[in-house]
């Protein structure tokens, strides 16, 4: 036994009785209106007992900017996302609007269902790769790339339209289970010079603090999520990048097959919460 | 479980603090602080009075800290307040913004959201129409991220 | 810019005192913080905010680095008749974001 294992079981006493804080237990009602299912029960064959979605983690000040959709910062996302969905781009002279029409009852329930099977591609496809695909496809537009242009925006003002509905993967068609089986392994795999996965953190420490801040489950209903940290609505595969790279290990390209696995399982170890698009977080 | 307290400590040891006031931090010195009260009051020490600073005992993210003040007054075109100076003595700059009122805002009651680059008082004086001045002042305590992420 | 987003109701009787908020985005570069090459990134923030009545000056707010990205403003208003309230925001560069909202007596 080196020194630093000694230690550890001395501060591991201190750990548990004062860095350990349960998730409050509080209601997320959007303006007063909409009721949220913030936990859920787990899915079959999930290792937690149940879901809970990260809102329950924070300060009653970050939790407030949620509840409020005025306050709400990442409101202005969404509403630029609107304005892109009407703007007219690329070749064949469309928008979005052009054939989706009014996007709250066309995209009503859509961002609970993704990401799903696309036969075309023999691929899981996410909102950001299907918005892509309809600007190349349809609009006669450039794909947007990563983060960039109306990437997040548009993303964030479709799964807004979805606001409060349960998420739900669809595993049972195509290779969605392969995928899942793929997203699984990652999740669990340990990486980089801190030697931690997604687990470490979310499954096994979830409810403690790591230094000052409260570890959540890892949920990914919220996304694109507005962060205080950054003042800005960031995307999820910009967030699993983030927290690759703070274990210090390479992280993998956005929308890479190794994302798009881990997108499709952590998606389906929040089953059952609400869309909270764009939740406000830390 | 192979997760240890120490790996934790050591994954914190690469976060990045107070993301919008960069690394390199000099903080405003006292005489900072000073100056820019006594730029506002014109010399004149600030005194107790209906002036109540709001802001969160903890703020999870120095980027976003709610702060609201409310001075008590009937707003009147002789009786007003005339504004309310917001400082943070722990900012590399202490100034955070000045709300003007007048007869018009029926009351004396203004909110925004502020930067704190680490645990510090925050500090409200208000200037009255007859020229008094009120000050208060709340620690917010700034807690620091536990990843780089 | 962006639109700003603006909340006030939309009918309110003589002589009540009404909550106005605003919530703009911009993403207030403080000046203080550094490119990947370590140079400072130059300071470009709102630094002024204005609300007006009818042509008279209700609010306003001198706005330092320290205020967070999309600046957010909750203030009240004493309304006595019906009118027009006029938002005004000006960042460093001189760019300006204005918007103007309606009330009616009831």
């Amino acid at each position: 036994m080196n020194y630093s294992r000694i230690a550890l079981i001395a501060l591991g006493a201190t750990l548990t009785a004062s860095l350990i804080a349960a998730p409050v237990d509080e209601k997320l009602v959007i303006d007063g209106e909409l009721e949220m299912t913030t936990v859920a029960p787990s899915p079959e064959g999930h290792p937690l007992p149940e879901v809970r979605s990260g809102w329950h983690y924070r300060t009653e000040t970050t939790r407030a900017l949620e509840a409020d959709s005025f306050e709400n910062p990442g409101m202005l996302g969404v509403e630029q996302g609107e304005e892109l969905w009407n703007t007219v781009e690329g070749t064949a002279g469309k928008s979005c609007a052009s054939c989706h029409q009014d996007a709250a009852e066309t995209m009503a329930g859509l961002g609970a269902v993704y990401p799903k099977w696309h036969e075309a591609s023999g691929k899981p496809i996410n909102i950001e790769l299907q918005i892509n695909a309809c600007r190349v496809n349809n609009m006669g537009a450039e794909a947007y790339k990563f983060d960039k242009g109306g990437q997040k925006p548009l993303t964030a003002y479709i799964k807004h339209q979805s606001l409060g509905e349960p998420v739900k993967v669809s595993l049972e068609e195509g290779d969605m289970q392969a995928w899942w089986e793929r997203g699984k392994e990652l999740y669990y795999k340990r990486t980089g010079q801190l030697n931690l996965s997604c687990a470490s953190c979310h499954e096994k420490n979830n409810g403690k603090y790591i230094r000052a801040d409260h570890l959540s489950q890892g949920n990914v209903n919220g996304f694109p999520t507005y962060r205080l940290k950054q003042g800005n609505l960031i995307s999820l595969h910009n967030r699993f990048r983030g927290c690759i790279r703070d274990t210090r290990a390479e992280y993998p390209a956005a929308f890479s097959d190794d994302l798009m696995a881990l997108e499709v399982y952590t998606t389906w170890r929040g089953q059952g919460l609400s869309v909270e698009t764009p939740a406000v977080r830390q | 479980m192979n997760l240890t307290r120490r790996t934790f400590l050591t994954a914190s040891a690469s976060a990045a603090v107070a993301a919008f006031f960069g690394s390199q931090q000099a903080f405003a010195s006292l005489e900072d602080l000073n100056k820019a009260l006594n730029d506002y009051t014109g010399g004149a020490e600030p005194g107790e009075g209906p002036l109540t600073l709001t802001t969160p005992e903890i703020a999870e993210n120095g980027n976003s800290v709610p702060v609201s003040v409310l001075v008590e007054s009937p707003m009147t075109e002789d009786d007003h307040v005339e504004s309310v100076m917001i400082l943070a003595e722990g900012n590399p700059l202490p100034d955070v913004a000045t709300f003007h009122f007048s007869s018009m805002s029926g009351e004396a009651k203004a909110s925004t959201r502020m930067r704190l680059a680490k645990t510090q008082n925050v500090v409200a004086v208000a200037k009255m129409s007859n020229g008094d001045f009120y000050k208060v002042s709340n620690n917010v305590k700034v807690t620091i991220g536990g990843c780089g992420g | 810019m962006a639109k700003p987003r603006i909340k006030i109701p939309k009918k309110v009787a003589a002589g009540d005192v009404i909550t106005i908020k605003t919530l703009v985005s911009h993403k207030m570069e403080s000046g203080q913080r550094k490119d990947k090459e370590g140079k400072v990134i130059p300071r470009k923030i709102i630094n002024k905010f204005t609300c007006e009545f009818n042509g008279s000056s209700v609010f306003s707010c001198d706005i330092d680095p320290a205020v967070a990205a999309n600046p957010y403003f909750e203030f009240k208003a004493k309304v006595e008749e019906a009118g027009t309230f006029k938002f005004t925001w000006v960042d460093d560069d001189g760019e300006v974001i204005e918007s103007e909202k309606e009330v009616a007596l009831s």
